[in-house]
């Protein structure tokens, strides 16, 4: 691989991730919509969306706070741009919560109370999801011997069929990265709720655009880790429908379920998500996966 | 028309605030979000919050006690923003204008781009208001 193509292929990535996932949250806006019996906006309001706040004029409650935006879409970049290049998963992973802190501590560094508590649930939430994340990697790694994205694409076969359980975790663990019900303590997702809006209260106008744009860039980087399940051997195209079933399951899960409170989601988290990995490495190791 | 304007006349956030109104129009207000008349067909979507929101929908007449509020709202949007006044009791004090608390139309305290007369407004109107407000600000361009 030299070096053209190496950022030829980031390049890609970050062009590609954010038009994919703005799309994604175009159908996911439209498809609740029709499952509350409305019609819903047109495909493309995310992007509408964005462009607009990118129009509107910056007003700010604190400099630290514009820091902490920019951060997180900077860090949740170049997390994808190492799934792209195929680096090592648990360097990525560890990017991506990086960046993704940098959301409560840009809430928490303003006074309004309603950033405040939702800084907080943000930091619960993260407590539920991060571990699931990053225990997911060890069953992978013991599997195919490393924790490297290349490993898992040249191991022979599929991952899904010896590591399912994983798999359930992780879209567990999915519906907390989107902040969708029952898991959406921190956010509100819907700025008219107790918290009208939580960590981004305090944004507005193009700040609030970057954070969005951020969103993107990691619901498509999680998707494609639960896309990494079958992309090895020769039906690798399967991977992106599994991981679009995936996200299906999600969002018919938040149209019919309310939202649980911290302390529940922590136990739900910890006692299915990190339970399930852990039933999975047992039975690794027992060779019976 | 330049991709900015069209994104933002696609794009309109609501705060709907109410300044001590009869309730009716705020009653109208919400019918236009319910599934009937499903507003977020046209990407509206009713925010809380001022910080993010493009168009401020105002019920209810202005009075001493409101005013500060409603100018520290209208303060909180950043631009490009809208007013628009729903309700006949919003633009002129409609039958509250003799009150000894009332100052009368919101346009005593703030900017008033859009007036949607009606005791109560329909939801139509509400809806018709909005697209008014929109072209305006696809017209000037800020
Ligand atoms: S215009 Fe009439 S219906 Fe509407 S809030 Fe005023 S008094 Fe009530």
């Amino acid at each position: 691989m030299n070096t053209g193509w190496l950022i030829g292929t980031a390049l890609i990535a970050v062009i590609a991730a954010p038009l994919i996932g703005g799309w994604l949250k175009g159908i996911d806006r439209r498809l609740t919509a029709r499952m509350q019996g409305r019609w819903g906006p047109p495909l493309l309001q995310p992007f509408y969306d964005v462009i607009k706040l990118f129009g509107k004029n910056p007003m700010v409650a604190g400099r630290t706070q514009t820091v902490f935006a920019y951060a997180f879409l900077g860090l949740t970049v170049t997390a994808v741009v190492f799934f792209a290049l195929r680096q090592d998963l648990l360097m990525l992973l560890f990017i991506l919560f990086f960046g993704s802190l940098c959301l409560p501590l840009g809430a928490l560094s303003v006074k309004s109370p309603y950033s405040q508590l939702g800084g907080h649930r943000e930091l619960l939430r993260f407590l539920a999801y991060e571990p699931i994340l990053l225990l997911a990697a060890v069953p992978i790694a013991l599997k195919v011997d490393g924790f490297s994205i290349t490993a898992i694409l040249e191991h022979g076969e599929p991952l899904l069929p010896g590591l399912w359980l994983t798999f359930i975790a992780l879209l567990i663990a999915l519906a907390m990265v989107m902040r969708k019900s029952p898991f959406d303590v921190s956010s509100s997702e819907h700025a008219h709720q107790e918290l009208v809006g939580g960590v981004v209260t305090e944004y507005s106008g193009p700040y609030l655009a970057l954070i969005e744009l951020g969103h993107w860039y990691e619901m498509v980087l999680v998707l494609s880790v639960l896309g990494l399940f079958w992309a090895a051997g020769s039906l690798w195209w399967l991977s992106i429908i599994i991981a679009l079933l995936g996200w299906l399951v999600i969002l018919l899960v938040d149209n019919i379920s309310a939202r649980l409170t911290w302390s529940s989601m922590l136990r739900f988290a910890w006692g299915a998500g990190i339970g399930l990995i852990a039933l999975n490495i047992v039975l690794i190791h027992l060779g019976w996966m | 028309m330049g991709i900015m304007n069209r994104a933002r006349i696609k794009s309109p956030w609501l705060l709907h605030f109410d300044c001590g109104s009869c309730n009716g129009c705020d009653i109208e207000i919400l019918a236009a979000l319910t599934p009937f008349y499903d507003v977020e067909r046209f990407g509206i979507v009713n925010m809380g919050n001022p910080k993010h929101a493009d168009v401020l929908l105002v019920t209810g007449p202005a009075n001493h006690r409101n005013q500060r509020v409603l100018s520290n709202l209208y303060e909180q949007m950043p631009e490009p923003r809208r007013v628009i006044v729903v309700g006949t009791c919003g633009c002129t004090g409609g039958v509250f204008h003799n009150c000894p608390n009332v100052l009368g139309g919101i346009d005593r305290v703030i900017p008033v781009d859009v007036y949607i007369p009606g005791c109560a407004a329909r939801p139509e109107a509400i809806i018709d208001g909005v697209v008014l407000a929109l072209e305006s600000i696809g017209a000037h361009g800020k």
